[in-house]
C-alpha cells in the first residue's frame, strides 16, 4: 500500500514576503477599480491584468531567468497562486499556462520553444489552452482519435479537441494526439504537439455553458502543420508527460478555493453574532480549509523537491473540490435566497452563479471517479 | 483565545526537525510492547475493568507514560512531536490504559510547577467552568466521565479557588463512585471529592479551557492513530475477501468507498500534525479546533466506510477492526464534540469578520 506522503512544509522568509507583495498588489488593482473581487477567479479572463501580474513578476515563478521567469521557489508561486484566489484576482488568462503549459515545454520542450513562448508567457501576453479530451474521449485518454502522420520537416494534425477552455482566446493550445497505432499497450504511441492558434488548419467553435458562458471550445484540426520542434519531449512520450503534468494540475489551491468568495461574502451577510447552527457551519468549513491548505502546501513543498506526487494530488483534488461543492448547498439553508441568474454583486447572484458553476469543479481537471480510481491504485487495489 | 487566532504553522516559530529515525525506532518499541503483552486476553480483561498491570508496566519501562517532559522533571525529555508520534501510534494499536491523559497531565503539572508523580495520572474533562472547589487545601465537589478514575492513583483537576482557577493534583482514593465505560469499554469514572486533601494547586490562567484544549490535541492524536488504523484493516480485508469470484477490492463501487475512507484519514493525519506543530508549548486553540472538528468528523465517517467494507465479519467480536473504531465512536465526543469546536471556531471567525478570515488562515 502507497504510503501517502503529505509531510508539513514550513514557508521560507520569501514566501511570506510574496503574500505581502501579491496582497498589495490585489488591494491596489481593487482600489483603482481594476477590477471587482471574482467570484470566479481562475476562470475569470482579463488581458490587462494578466499582462500587469507579467509585469510584478507573478508569472513563471519558479523558470529560469534566461526565458523571463523569476527563478523562484514552488512555496513562493504557492503562496502567489493562493492569495490571487483568495483575493478573487481574474488570473483566468494566464492560469493554464502558468500552472502547467509551461512547466511542459520548460521540462519537454525544443529551445526554440522555450526561447520564444516562455518568455511572452512570463510577460502575461500568451495563453494556452488544454487540448486533451475530444467528443469520444474525456476520461478515457487514451482513446485519442486525432492523429498526427508525419510529413516533411513536421507532423500534420487531423481531428476535435473538446472542453478546450479559452481557446478562443489563447495563443496556443497543447494537444495530444496519436502518432502511432494502438497497440497492447494503449498509452503508447501518443504524443503532445504545440498549436499556434493564428496558424491555418485549426478552427475554434464556442460550445456554450449551461449558464450561457463561453469558456469552452471545439477545436477541429485539418492537417494542421506542426513544425518538428513544436513537439514536446520524444514521440510517444504523451502519456507520460501527460500524467506528469496533472501532479500540477490537481494539487494546487485552485482545486478547493473556487469557492471561497462565496464562503465570505456568507460570512458578512450573518454577520458578527450568527446563530449556533450558522456558528457551527462555518466553523466546519474553516477547519477543513485550514486542513486543505496544510495538505496543498505540503505538495507544493514536494514539487519543489522534483518529487511527482501524483497519487496525493488526486487526493488533494477529491477532498478539495468535494468541500468547494458543499459550500453553496449549505449556505442557502442558512441565508434564504431565491438564487438569481445574473452575474452581478447580489448575494442571489452570487449564490446562483456559484451553483451552476459548480458542478464543473468535480469534472474538470479529471472527474471525481478517475481520481478515486487512482487513489485506489495507490492503496493497492488496483 | 485572540492571540492564538493569529496562529499560522508555517510562521510559527521552528520546531526541532523530526528525527525519522528516532520515529522508527519508537514505533518499533510500541509494537513490540504490544505484541508482547495486549494480546486479545488482555484487551478482554481490561474491558472487563481489570487494570493491564503488564502492558502498563511495559509502556512504563520504556518511558513512554513521561515522554515528553524533562529529563530532569524523571521524564524520558523527547521532543513533544515525538511523544505524540507515539501516543499515535499506541492508538492504532487501540491500547487500553491511560497513556493520553498521564501525558497531559504531566505536561500541565510540569507548566504549573507541580511535581508529577510517578505512575498514571488521569484528568478531569471538563467544559465551561470550574466545577470543583479548593478552599484551605480542601477540595471539594464531583466530577463525572473521569478516564480510569478509578485506576488512576492520581488526578489532574481544575477547581476555583478564591474567584480564580487553579490546577490541583489531587489522589483519588476514597474519591471514586460510580465507573460507566465508553463505548470502546474504557472506565469513565466518577470522582467526589469530600474535603479531600490536596497534594499540590497552582493558579493556572484559564485552566479549564486549557484543559480541554490539551484533551481535545490529545484525542486528536489518537484519532489519527486509530483511523489509520481502520484503512489498512479495510484495505488488507478488500484485498483477501473473494465473493463473485474476485477480491470484493477489485469492485469499483469498493474502489471507491475506500479512496474516500483515505481522504479522510489523509486529512485527518495533517489536521493533527498541525495542531502538534502548533502546540509546543501549549495547546494552541485555533489550530487544536480545526484538529479536533476536522478529525472527529473523519472518525465517523471513516468508521461507517470500514464496517461497510467488513461486511459481517467487522460486526463480530472476532474480527479486530472494533478496538479501533469504538474508541473512534468514543473520543470523537470527548473533550468537545466537532458541533463544539466547530460553533467556537465559527463565532471566532464572524466576530472578527469574513475579511479577516484569510490573513487568519495564512498567518497574516
Amino acid at each position: 500500500m502507497h504510503q501517502f506522503n503529505f509531510e508539513p512544509v514550513r514557508l521560507p522568509p520569501a514566501a511570506v514576503a510574496v503574500r505581502r507583495e501579491v496582497r498589495d498588489f490585489i488591494a491596489g488593482e481593487v482600489a483603482s477599480g481594476a477590477f471587482t473581487p471574482s467570484k470566479n477567479s481562475w476562470s475569470s479572463f482579463d488581458a490587462a491584468f494578466s499582462k500587469n501580474c507579467g509585469e510584478r513578476g507573478f508569472i513563471g515563478m519558479v523558470w529560469p531567468k534566461k526565458y523571463g521567469g523569476h527563478e523562484r521557489t514552488a512555496l513562493e508561486r504557492f503562496v502567489m497562486t493562493e492569495e490571487m484566489l483568495a483575493g478573487g484576482a481574474p488570473v483566468g488568462g494566464h492560469w493554464v499556462a502558468d500552472r502547467q503549459s509551461g512547466n511542459q515545454i520548460l521540462r519537454n520542450g525544443s529551445e526554440r520553444a522555450k526561447a520564444e513562448i516562455l518568455p511572452k508567457i512570463c510577460a502575461g501576453v500568451c495563453y494556452f489552452a488544454i487540448g486533451m479530451s475530444e467528443p469520444d474521449s474525456g476520461s478515457d485518454l487514451a482513446a485519442v482519435r486525432t492523429r498526427a502522420v508525419k510529413a516533411e520537416g513536421g507532423w500534420k494534425i487531423t481531428g476535435t479537441k473538446v472542453w478546450t477552455s479559452n481557446a478562443h482566446r489563447s495563443h496556443y493550445l497543447i494537444a495530444l494526439a496519436r502518432t502511432a497505432p494502438k497497440e497492447e499497450d494503449r498509452h503508447a504511441g501518443l504524443t503532445q504537439f504545440i498549436v499556434d492558434l493564428s496558424k491555418p488548419g485549426v478552427t475554434v467553435r464556442p460550445i456554450y455553458n449551461l449558464y450561457g458562458g463561453h469558456d469552452f471550445n471545439e477545436t477541429v484540426f485539418d492537417e494542421y502543420f506542426v513544425p518538428d520542434d513544436m513537439v514536446m519531449g520524444g514521440v510517444g512520450m504523451g502519456w507520460k508527460m501527460v500524467t506528469g503534468e496533472l501532479a500540477f494540475e490537481r494539487s494546487g489551491p485552485d482545486r478547493f478555493l473556487s469557492t471561497y468568495q462565496l464562503l465570505a461574502q456568507s460570512i458578512r451577510e450573518l454577520g458578527p453574532e450568527p446563530d449556533d447552527r450558522a456558528a457551527n457551519e462555518i466553523g466546519r468549513f474553516v477547519a477543513h480549509l485550514a486542513t486543505l491548505r496544510r495538505m496543498s502546501s505540503s505538495i507544493a513543498g514536494q514539487l519543489q523537491k522534483g518529487a511527482q506526487p501524483a497519487v496525493e494530488a488526486a487526493l488533494v483534488k477529491d477532498v478539495g473540490t468535494t468541500f468547494e461543492r458543499e459550500i453553496p448547498e449549505v449556505f442557502r439553508h442558512l441565508i434564504p435566497t431565491e438564487p438569481t441568474l445574473a452575474r452581478g454583486e447580489s448575494y442571489a447572484e452570487l449564490l446562483g452563479m456559484t451553483m451552476l458553476r459548480a458542478p464543473g469543479f468535480t469534472i474538470r481537471g479529471g472527474t471525481r471517479e478517475i481520481l478515486r480510481g487512482i487513489i485506489a491504485r495507490g492503496l493497492g487495489l488496483r | 483565545m485572540s492571540a492564538a487566532l493569529e496562529y499560522a504553522p508555517e510562521n510559527a516559530p521552528e520546531n526541532a526537525p523530526v528525527d525519522a529515525g528516532m520515529r522508527d525506532d519508537l514505533a518499533k518499541t510500541i509494537d513490540r510492547v504490544v505484541e508482547a503483552h495486549c494480546g486479545k486476553p488482555a484487551r478482554e480483561s481490561a474491558e472487563k475493568g481489570e487494570w493491564p498491570q503488564q502492558l502498563w508496566g511495559a509502556l512504563d519501562e520504556v518511558g513512554l507514560p513521561m515522554a515528553a517532559l524533562a529529563e530532569s522533571a524523571g521524564g524520558s525529555g523527547l521532543a513533544f512531536g515525538d511523544a505524540m508520534f507515539a501516543l499515535r501510534r499506541t492508538a492504532y494499536h487501540a491500547v487500553p490504559v491511560p497513556l493520553a491523559e498521564t501525558m497531559l497531565a504531566s505536561r500541565l503539572l510540569a507548566a504549573a510547577g507541580i511535581k508529577v508523580p510517578e505512575g498514571a495520572i488521569t484528568v478531569a474533562s471538563m467544559t465551561g467552568a470550574a466545577k470543583l472547589k479548593l478552599s484551605g487545601g480542601k477540595l471539594s465537589g464531583t466530577v463525572t466521565r473521569v478516564p480510569w478514575g478509578g485506576q488512576c492513583k492520581h488526578a489532574l483537576v481544575v477547581a476555583e479557588s478564591e474567584g480564580k482557577e487553579v490546577l490541583a493534583l489531587v489522589k483519588t482514593e476514597g474519591a471514586a463512585g460510580a465507573t460507566e465505560l465508553n463505548l470502546a469499554g474504557e472506565p469513565r469514572t466518577v470522582l467526589q471529592f469530600k474535603s479531600s486533601t490536596v497534594i499540590a494547586s497552582a493558579p493556572f490562567e484559564n485552566a479549564s479551557m486549557r484543559v480541554l484544549a490539551e484533551g481535545a490535541l490529545v484525542r486528536s492524536v489518537q484519532m489519527a492513530g486509530a483511523l489509520e488504523r481502520s484503512l489498512e484493516y479495510a484495505i488488507t480485508y478488500a484485498n483477501e475477501r473473494v465473493q463473485f469470484g474476485r477480491p470484493i477490492g477489485k469492485f469499483q463501487a469498493v474502489q471507491h468507498m475506500l479512496a474516500v475512507l483515505a481522504g479522510h484519514v489523509a486529512a485527518s493525519s495533517a489536521a493533527a500534525d498541525a495542531a502538534i506543530e502548533a502546540s509546543d508549548p501549549a495547546a494552541d486553540e485555533f489550530m487544536v479546533a480545526v484538529a479536533k472538528a476536522r478529525v472527529g468528523e473523519a472518525a465517523g465517517k471513516s468508521a461507517e466506510i470500514a464496517h461497510q467494507v467488513h461486511g459481517a465479519m467487522g460486526y463480530t467480536r472476532e474480527h479486530n477492526l472494533h478496538y479501533v473504531t469504538r474508541r473512534l465512536w468514543s473520543w470523537r465526543d470527548e473533550f468537545g464534540n466537532e458541533t463544539y469546536w466547530q460553533t467556537r471556531l465559527g463565532r471566532m471567525v464572524a466576530a472578527k469578520g469574513a475579511d479577516a478570515l484569510w490573513p487568519m488562515l495564512t498567518g497574516g
